[in-house]
């Protein structure tokens, strides 16, 4: 028993928590009976002697599970125990549960965890459809049905898309670029285990007073601001979400920048490394504020500083521009390394090399800078001033250019290729193709001031926002955890099972998210549990849909958990592709490479003779003969 | 060379497609029924979005489609493509003419945005109250008589609203009218309406507000004008003292130029 309180891991962790929660609700009560005040202060925005306690116990488990020792020790001048990488790789599923530095463990740690809140806040989506399938109310009530949309929302934005993809680059990213893992592993072990703490209190505020936090995803002051306790679990989930999502991306900027391979210059690096750089260019600036909008919220609710409250002086409005300023760049968040994903997999499966390398490099870096521009586009009716609309609707539209330089480009490398179709993977990239076509164009129609002045908060942004995020993060995501299911398992997947899923999940996208943009541009508002007459078919309609998207995930789930037990053993790499991560065994050693690869060439080299992206260990000093082809070698 | 494309024929099958799409999208009404000057404005700027998007998309379902039937890797076949890397001049065509047509529309788009908020002369204004979940409004041409979850106005008439929220934001929206702006706590905001059709409509909160967010309706009339002095004329109660602090408020995001100068 005292070896295990010695030891960083799970007992510890627990009692840190609890440590930390003691002196965080000692420390409110010992003030307020110093101060003479109340000593429980129970008003709906109040609750000191519950919201400080859950900004410390997450610290203290934090502590507790070993996340800090090693800089602690070194901080207090004790010896500190070098990392001998014993706890490197993982033998047993157990292995994932404990705090551990390596950039693989922590990538499946990362994608598990975040799938674990996808089938949460999914569950919570069948939930809101079962409601809406009838118009008047039946299953929940008005104020359930809000908390359940809000955090419906907020699992999948902030512990489901953005944190799976860092994920996925983390298994990936280091690999790919030939490195030994990230630049700092302690950094990325913490900045994982900061994600299921975010899970948890926003699952945990459904235990409070006045139920979950019910001011939608978007949290709008002045609602946000006078809302029961729940909200106040929202907004310091979203500073452990991130502050994970800022550690990781600054961990994802050294480690392309300074671990590269010798010889994997810039314009070598597969698009995928290309898409995190420019993702983690976004989040250090763009989440920042986010994390401090969200801090005046929790500041005004019980510090009364009232940087919203209009009767004090606040100012209403700038909640939506700082909000926005990240959370338009944050829908680019979602989407840039999906981006990167599908480049991957079309130029693998399509045997040919991405149709304009440069250009596509170029467009995200395109699509960074101006995502800063856009965000006033969600407040054309905000009452913001009038005369900012247009030109916020002038770049909102140009940002489409980039985008389609995308489309088009994976179009361009189907030309000509040897496309093949066997592969999950490969389905969902080139569905995905189509589907965030559609949400681009009515990205386009909501860019537009007139269009956007009717359509704004009606189903019609439901519907745009999904076919964006469902069809296309989501579907990118699947690409991606089928297309490296067996380098991260050593395992193939069943292929059959894939497709079920594969046309499960278009057909039920399609079905559940095409009517909503009628129903919108009809007249039925959003975020409402009960609706008119007029609209039950439809809403019917859309929620079978939604059941059946809903109930064929759980073949993508048995799909994944029986073949990563019982599937066939994987090769090195099973699609044929280039990049440096299918050049070592499936799954990689445990230090990724006994020597660091060469690289000689650019990474999507398909059908050019004699090209070599990298030379690996063993391989000898044999360069290619000739002299590879233009692009990537400069 | 690698082979030619069909590139006439590809295109032909993209207008095929696209004049298919677009006449089927075009001649549904999405948006319901029309009932204010600038909601045939903003339904025609929405056709022709519909017919420009119908192209684009035409355009990357056929590209898709074709490369799938033909260059699908027959079975057993373990070559690679074409090593193509790229060909400047389609490069340059993708991002020239993308940035044309988006161009285009926002011009367009902007040219909509000033004809529909173009203040005229002898405009009736209405002053909008909302708190959790009720509406009410005032007149201020009539010594603001007051009623609360209904409203009339006078068809062909420019409406200019001012709208005030008491407690959260809330959001006034007639889907005929297609109008819609948000009301603001401690702000006044505005918004311009032309109705052109006697009826009943129905006023929607779109900015969630609570529990009660759903329910937070109004009754809107549009009537001859001599049927609209009779009922204003009955209106009997004033607004009351709290919700005339806000008609007061001095900020107002709608600078003179754009906007606020026909109240």
């Amino acid at each position: 028993m005292v070896a295990a309180i010695k030891k960083p891991g799970w007992t510890r962790g627990i009692l840190g928590a609890i440590a930390f929660g003691a002196f965080g609700f000692g420390l409110v009560v010992a003030l307020r009976a110093i101060s003479d005040l109340p000593i429980f202060q129970t008003e709906q925005t109040g609750y000191p002697h519950i919201v400080v306690p859950a900004i410390t116990a997450p610290l203290g488990f934090l502590a507790g599970f070993g996340c800090f020792d090693y800089w602690l020790r070194w901080a207090a001048g004790l010896p500190t125990i070098p990392d001998d990488h014993s706890q490197h790789g993982a033998k047993s599923w157990k292995d994932y549960f404990h705090f551990n530095t390596d950039h693989k463990v922590i990538g499946i740690q990362y994608i598990c965890t975040t799938f674990f809140f996808f089938f949460v806040g999914g569950l919570m989506a069948m939930l809101i459809r079962a409601e809406l399938a009838q118009p008047g109310t039946q299953i929940v009530d008005a104020a359930t049905y809000n908390s359940l949309f809000s955090t419906h929302a907020v699992l999948m934005i902030f512990v489901f898309v953005i944190p799976v993809f860092a994920g996925i680059a983390n298994y990936v990213l280091p690999l790919m670029i030939g490195a030994p893992d990230m630049a700092f592993p302690r950094l990325n072990a913490l900045s994982f285990w900061m994600l299921p703490l975010a899970g948890l209190l926003f699952i945990g505020s459904f235990l409070c007073p006045g139920g979950a936090f019910d001011a939608g995803w978007t949290g709008y002051a002045p609602l946000s601001t006078g809302a029961p306790l729940g909200q106040s679990f929202f907004n310091l989930g979203v500073q452990f979400a991130g502050a994970s999502s800022i550690a990781t991306a600054l961990n994802f900027l050294v480690t392309i920048i300074t671990m590269r391979a010798p010889g994997m210059t810039f314009w070598r690096m597969p698009l995928l490394v290309w898409a995190n750089l420019s993702t983690s260019l976004l989040v250090v600036a763009a989440t920042p504020f986010i994390a401090g909008v969200q801090f005046m919220v929790l500041f005004d609710r019980a510090l009364h500083t009232n940087f919203f409250d209009f009767a004090a002086g606040g100012d209403v409005i700038s909640y939506q521009h700082i909000f926005w300023f990240y959370s338009h760049p944050a829908v680019y968040i979602m989407m840039l390394p999906g981006f990167g994903i599908i480049s991957e997999v079309i130029s693998t499966h399509a045997r040919k090399p991405i149709f304009g390398y440069r250009l596509m490099a170029l467009a995200l870096i395109g699509i960074v800078v101006l995502s800063y521009s856009v965000w006033a586009h969600h407040m054309f009716v905000a009452g913001m001033f009038s005369w900012l609309r247009v030109p916020m609707m002038i770049t909102t539209l140009l940002i489409a250019v980039p985008t389609g330089i995308k489309i088009f480009s994976w179009l361009g490398t189907l030309y000509f290729g040897k496309i093949h179709t066997y592969s999950t993977a490969m389905l969902f990239a080139l569905a995905f193709i189509v589907t965030f076509t559609i949400g681009g164009i009515s990205g386009v129609m909501l860019g537009m001031v007139p269009i956007d002045i009717h359509v704004s908060d009606t189903y019609f942004i439901v519907a745009h926002i999904h076919f964006v995020l469902f069809g296309g993060s989501v579907f990118t995501i699947f690409a991606g955890i089928y297309h490296w299911f067996p380098k991260m398992t050593g395992r193939m997947y069943d292929e059959k099972l894939g497709r079920v899923h594969f046309w499960g999940t278009l057909i039920g996208t399609w079905g559940t998210f095409v009517p909503m943009h009628w129903v919108g541009m009809d007249g039925m508002p959003r975020r409402v549990a009960d609706y008119a007459e007029q609209f039950g078919n439809w809403n019917l309609l859309i929620s079978c849909f939604a059941f059946m998207l809903g109930a064929i995930q759980l073949v993508f789930l048995y799909n994944m958990v029986v073949s990563w037990r019982y599937g066939p053993r994987a090769e090195g790499n099973p699609w044929r592709a280039n990049s440096i991560e299918w050049q070592v065994s499936s799954p990689p050693p445990i230090f990724n490479f006994d020597e660091i690869p060469r690289v000689v060439g650019g990474p999507y080299e398909f059908g050019v003779p004699g090209a070599k992206h990298a030379i690996m260990a063993g391989e000898g000093a044999e360069v290619p003969a000739g002299e590879p082809s233009v692009v990537g070698t400069s | 060379m690698y082979g030619r494309l069909p590139i006439v024929k590809m295109l032909l099958a993209t207008i095929a497609m696209t004049v298919v799409i677009s006449a089927v999208m075009v001649s549904i009404n999405w948006d319901g029924q029309e009932a204010s000057t600038a909601a045939p404005k903003i339904d025609d700027l929405l056709n022709v979005m519909i017919v420009l998007s119908s192209f684009v998309f035409s355009l990357v379902m056929v590209m898709l489609f074709y490369a799938l039937y033909k260059f699908k890797a027959k079975p057993g076949d373990e070559s690679d493509g074409e090593p193509i890397h790229g060909n400047t001049r389609l490069e340059i065509a993708w991002t020239v003419i993308p940035t044309i047509i988006v161009l285009f529309g926002a011009g367009y788009s902007w040219k909509v945005l000033d004809e529909i908020e173009s203040p005229e002369k002898g405009a009736l204004t209405v002053d909008v109250f909302s708190q959790q979940y009720a509406w009410s409004f005032a007149y201020p041409g009539k010594g603001y008589v007051w009623k609360e979850g209904e409203f009339h106005v006078p068809v062909n008439r420019q409406i200019v609203f001012k709208m005030h929220a008491q407690d959260v934001i809330h959001s006034f929206w007639v889907p005929e009218w297609r109008i819609k702006k948000d009301n603001v706590p401690g702000i006044t905001t505005t918004a311009y309406v032309t109705p052109d059709k006697v009826g009943t409509y129905q006023l929607v909160c779109t900015e969630l507000c609570g529990f009660g967010h759903a329910t937070m309706r109004a009754k809107v009339v549009v009537e001859s004008p001599s049927k609209f002095e009779k009922w204003v004329e009955g209106l009997e109660q004033k607004a009351p003292p709290e919700l005339m602090e806000s008609v007061t408020q001095g900020t107002e995001t709608n600078p003179v130029g754009l906007g606020a100068g026909g109240a």
